[in-house]
């Protein structure tokens, strides 16, 4: 669904992304891990178009997507740290974005997290009265709000309670039975195991490996997937193409 | 484009920023009327304030406006939507209110003290520089991701505009002054947007007529009909090339 091909990326002389090949498929989870500053955010900002790369392209269904904003219809998008306009209340931020992708027909809307997270009672609250695992909230559903093709969300339990961070394991195990493509990047290597099929480690901008977990899980031959995720990098970094 | 700029505008209004600017304006316009009984008088004290405060509120307030709303363009960014529409219509956002503010403010008192053609000369040019002044906070906002330095770059440049070149201009003046130098000059201030609308604004009341050699030299340029049209020229010119080259830089941007 989404090809990535020789990607390179430098801020400055600095080389963030460096040569990166990949391709994700729908119906999946894959879960990009690696240390911090190892390239996750900026991938992830390739793909929505919000970083431009120096070379290489980004194919949404065979189409580049540079110069195309029509493909991020079917994309939907929770950042890491989600800031809105402050004097906007709640409500009005999800008639706005309603509004900007002209929905009219409330049918096309998937508003489980809205009422899961019980954001309709704060609707009336202003943006910037919120603290930030209730922004969290709203990112996320948001992101989930139209129903997209992709999801693509930047460590999305990062600040959320317990509680919610589950609703949001299971919202994003339940659409995935839905054929979609779920990227996640995220720290927590509990998680990763819980929700992922396939984990793609990224080490100073090159992909160190993309597997499916049950094969980690095998190759490696231990029980616990923090383990074997740990003994992999190790076995990794001084392979290419591992 | 047009609902983005909707929302920009509903965002900024609940700001106080823009009401307070309002009222300051309109408190400072009506107490200058009121203080004097020669109407034609109180004008060209509300063009001298008009000329500092209009260039400097329009380009600071836009300036901490798209650094403040940074994340925000982020999120869109991230949807369907071209890049250069969503600048565009934060551009008409910011734009559309500083104007309501400087209608509610100027035009309100001038259409009550001192209703006439000046008047109306007055509100267009202010209406001008705001379009001007927010274009070029667009251009500092979209080159610096620093928002201290954005801010900095936004005074210098209102600060330059305002003082230093007419300084400069003066000094120069002063310098060659055995030399006719009539003519540069009326070409040097087309590179100031305020000096542009301050000749033009005088160019309509009747104390240009006490301006001496110099203030015929501009009558005879921009009292004109063809002089006229240049100078609304360059205004717009002044407006446009900034953000044109803002949408630009902003199209390949990093966020």
């Amino acid at each position: 669904m989404i090809e990535v091909a020789n990607l390179e990326k430098s801020f400055r002389k600095l080389k963030v992304l460096k040569g990166i090949n990949i391709s994700f498929n729908a119906g999946q989870v894959v879960s990009v891990i690696g240390p911090n500053a190892a390239g996750k955010t900026t991938l992830i900002k390739c793909l929505l178009g919000m970083v431009i790369p120096d070379k290489g392209a980004v194919l949404f269904e065979g189409k580049n997507i540079r110069n195309d904003d029509s493909y991020r219809k079917r994309i939907g998008y929770m950042p890491q740290i989600g800031r809105y306009p402050d004097n906007m209340k709640v409500g009005q931020l999800f008639k706005m974005m309603e509004d900007i992708r002209n929905i009219r027909d409330k049918s096309e809307l998937d508003e489980e997290l809205i009422d899961a997270f019980n954001l309709p009672s704060i609707f009336k609250n202003t943006m910037c009265s919120l603290s930030g695992g209730t922004r969290q909230k709203v990112s996320a559903a948001l992101a989930f709000l139209f129903n997209p093709d992709v999801l693509i969300l930047d460590e999305p339990t990062a600040g959320l309670d317990p509680e919610s961070a589950e609703k949001l394991k299971s919202k994003i195990l339940s659409v995935r039975e839905k054929g979609k493509l779920i990227l996640v990047t995220s720290h927590i290597m509990s998680e990763v195991a819980e929700i992922s099929d396939s984990v793609l480690s990224l080490h100073e901008g090159k992909v160190i490996f993309y597997k499916p977990i049950t094969e980690i899980l095998s190759e490696m031959q231990e029980g616990r997937f923090s383990k074997a995720i740990i003994k992999l990098i190790n076995q990794c970094q001084y392979v290419e193409d591992c | 484009m047009l609902k983005i700029a909707k929302y920009t505008v509903y965002d900024i209004i609940r700001n106080k920023v823009v009401l307070s600017y309002a009222v300051f304006l309109f408190v400072i316009n009506t107490s200058l009327f009121m203080l004097d009984t020669d109407p034609s008088r109180s004008i060209s004290s509300i063009m001298s304030v008009m000329l500092i405060v209009v260039p400097l509120v329009s380009i600071i307030f836009s300036t901490i406006f798209i650094y403040n709303s940074y994340e925000f363009i982020e999120l869109l960014v991230a949807q369907p939507i071209k890049r250069n529409h969503i600048l565009l219509a934060n551009y008409l956002g910011v734009t559309a209110s500083l104007t309501m503010a400087y209608l509610v403010g100027t035009a309100l008192p001038l259409a009550v003290y001192a209703p006439g053609a000046t008047g109306i000369y007055l509100i267009i040019i202010g209406v001008i520089l705001t379009f001007i002044f927010t274009s070029l906070a667009f251009f500092g906002a979209v080159i610096s991701r620093d928002k201290a330095k954005g801010i900095g770059m936004a005074l210098l440049l209102w600060f330059f505009f305002s003082v230093i070149y007419d300084g400069l201009l003066i000094g120069f003046l002063f310098l060659f002054s055995d030399y006719p130098l009539e003519k540069p000059v009326l070409f040097i201030t087309t590179f100031n947007p305020i000096d542009l609308g301050r000749i033009s604004i005088m160019m309509k009341m009747d104390i240009s007529a006490l301006m001496g050699y110099t203030g015929a030299v501009y009558r005879d340029f921009f009292g004109t009909q063809a002089g006229m049209a240049y100078t609304l020229l360059l205004l717009i010119l002044w407006a446009v090339v900034p953000l044109a080259i803002a949408v630009r830089i902003f199209r390949k941007k990093n966020l």
